[in-house]
């Protein structure tokens, strides 16, 4: 087997603030391959983007403290390298996009010029040659006359049209990871799925790695090879998508399943998951998911639950993740 | 933009007349005889009274006097004083070293305003943050003349002698550094308090995290798109400010000995010369009102998504 384009193994990062302590990762490991897309799936503070940003490098260190783990870019550890060499490698080994692209790009200057700058400060190109390029960008990414449309400002651009901005900004360098993070929450729902569909083909047509930084199952199901359930900085669940869809191995995945809208299903009361997710200065002993979790028992409060390894790749971090994928 | 343009040079008008008639109020409509003090201890001639009270039209109403001193104006005529030295020659040999001096003061303030803005912007609560911020706050606190007369006297020849802090009746350059600074003083201490919260503001932004998500080096994402940025509110300050700084130039000057157009004003005022003060401060009107409206124009040049219609 050839060596994964990205592996986080075990990594740990807290928040040091005057209120305390947050352990926002608690030992997350995952993998990426090239051609191979990886959705991060999990609620608001599940800890998803601190993993992306702290693979990127753009994490605001202090607050946030990096305490254990590796993150290996193709099979070089980028957490040892020097702040120039990593540097080096965002844009160009990895890129990252954003949720909103109106706050993300640089309102004062032009899409071009935010396209062109990465050409011609990263690679040395001139003028001409970046803003030739720039336009074959914009074009890739189905930006009607890109050609009239690159001196315009993000502020000129619809919300969709922005956001393929961005994507356009971050293929520059011809990255062979792209990390997605919640790339169309941003956006209505129509737009939503053209932006996937964009990011799918794309993803192929350049056989790149891409991480998809989501919250909504939906998006996932459509465009994910395999997909990690966060929960409180842990992985929980780790599985190829159809497999996940068809038996969950985790009860929070479960639990997530159970709360999608169906049709099937009009009329009735939509399913949640009871109480909120633990604060991360005080996470509660045991396995973090127990205050919710419809199926604990004693020792999901006294025994923080190790990696189960359930065959064919996929794992869960439950006491009972056999009995919980054999019912499904 | 076109339009945007003309339609604040129309509305220059109605504040240009409006300004200036208040200022022309104010120092021909006062209740004392005009001549009082002009003619040394005798009271003065008759027939000379009648020639200036013709000359300066003071039998009309305040308000016919008004429009026809603004048509001499607007022919480039500033009027004479009561000796008979003609005012626009005055304005034009001071009006130079003044401009000069606001300038230096200007180029000063935002130089090492924004410097020390953007150090302390980018590493809060250091110890450079906490010297600026006492150092500014220092500044500010202390009235121009006092700030003037400390920095001539200690500087000059009777302190520690380091440079020369005369100035001469046609000053040059270096000559006005330290009057400059003076006069920028006030407004550099605003300029880096401004600066730096600008940028505490905008390093957080998430285009400066875009910019750092796409490799580009430290310097452009600071010197580029966080600078771009801030820098805004800083450059609008400091267009309006070069209005405020020719005003402000009286006091600096007086300190200095410098023969601009704050001490012509100055001197206007003690000697009751009516012509000098009312054509110094319709110049300095004029000055400010197109200074605002540049910094306006450039607002636009500056922040893309500010479209005038």
């Amino acid at each position: 087997m050839t060596q994964p384009l990205l592996e986080v193994e075990d990594l740990h990062v807290e928040f040091r603030t005057r209120d305390g302590v947050a352990k926002v990762l608690n030992g997350v490991s995952y993998q990426v391959s090239a051609g191979e897309t990886l959705a991060v799936l999990g609620e608001s503070g599940s800890g998803k983007s601190v993993t992306a940003q702290t693979i990127m490098g753009i994490l605001d260190m202090p607050p946030a403290f990096i305490t254990k783990g590796t993150i290996k870019f193709r099979g070089e550890d980028l957490l040892t390298k020097s702040a120039d060499d990593r540097r080096e490698v965002r844009g160009e080994g990895i890129a990252m996009i954003f949720q909103d692209a109106l706050s993300a790009l640089n309102p004062v200057f032009t899409v071009g010029f935010q396209i062109e700058e990465q050409l011609k400060v990263r690679r040395g190109m001139s003028k001409a040659d970046a803003r030739k390029r720039a336009v074959e960008l914009l074009d890739q990414v189905k930006i009607p006359n890109a050609k009239g449309r690159i001196s315009d400002y993000p502020h000129q651009f619809s919300g969709g049209m922005r956001q393929r901005a961005m994507i356009a900004m971050s293929l520059a360098l011809d990255p062979e990871l792209l990390i997605a993070d919640e790339p169309t929450t941003a956006l209505d729902v129509t737009v939503q799925a053209q932006i996937m569909d964009l990011l799918a083909e794309i993803q192929k047509e350049r056989d790149m790695g891409m991480i998809l930084i989501t919250h909504d199952l939906g998006v996932v199901a459509d465009v994910a090879d395999r997909i990690s359930v966060m929960y409180a900085g842990r992985i929980v669940e780790h599985a190829d998508v159809y497999e996940l869809f068809r038996a969950p191995g985790h009860p929070y995945t479960e639990s997530l399943l159970e709360s999608l809208p169906r049709l099937d299903q009009k009329g009735q009361e939509l399913k949640t998951i009871k109480g909120l997710p633990p604060s991360l200065t005080n996470i509660p002993p045991g396995c973090p998911f127990n205050p919710r979790c419809p199926r604990a028992f004693d020792r999901c409060v006294s025994e923080v639950p190790a990696v189960h390894n359930l065959g064919m790749g996929r794992t869960s971090r439950c006491h009972i993740a056999e009995e919980v994928v054999a019912r499904g | 933009m076109g339009r945007y343009v003309l339609r604040r040079l129309l509305q220059l008008i109605p504040v240009f007349l409006g300004t200036t008639f208040l200022i022309y109020a104010l120092v021909w409509a006062i209740p004392q005889d005009p001549f009082a003090g002009k003619c040394g201890q005798r009271p003065c001639d008759p027939a000379y009274i009648a020639e200036m009270s013709q000359k300066l039209n003071l039998n009309d109403p305040l308000l016919i006097q008004y429009f026809k001193y603004l048509g001499n104006l607007l022919v480039g005529d500033f009027g004479t004083t009561f000796n008979g030295v003609s005012v626009g020659e005055q304005i034009a040999t001071s009006w130079p070293i003044t401009l000069k001096m606001g300038i230096i003061a200007l180029i000063i303030e935002a130089i090492i305003g924004i410097t020390a803005g953007i150090l302390t912007g980018l590493r809060k609560q250091g110890f450079l943050d906490n010297l600026v911020l006492v150092s500014t706050l220092f500044l500010i606190s202390l009235p121009v003349f006092v700030t003037g007369f400390v920095l001539r006297l200690y500087l000059g020849p009777q302190g520690f002698d380091i440079m020369d802090t005369s100035v001469s009746s046609d000053p040059t350059i270096g000559e006005l550094i330290l009057p400059g600074f003076v006069l920028g003083s006030l407004s550099m201490a605003y300029v880096a308090r401004l600066t730096r919260t600008s940028i505490v503001e905008n390093r957080r932004a998430d285009y400066v995290r875009t910019a750092i998500a796409k490799g580009q080096p430290q310097t452009r994402v600071v010197g580029i798109h966080l600078l771009r940025n801030s820098l805004i509110p800083v450059i609008t300050f400091l267009g309006t400010d070069l209005g405020s700084l020719m005003g402000g130039a009286i006091v600096t000057e007086g300190v200095f000995n410098i023969n601009g157009i704050g001490g012509l004003i100055f001197r206007g005022i003690q000697e009751k010369e009516g012509v000098m003060v009312t054509g110094i401060v319709t110049l300095l009107v004029l000055v400010y009102l197109l200074a605002s409206l540049l910094v306006d124009l450039l607002y636009a040049v500056l922040d893309p998504r500010i479209r005038y219609e």
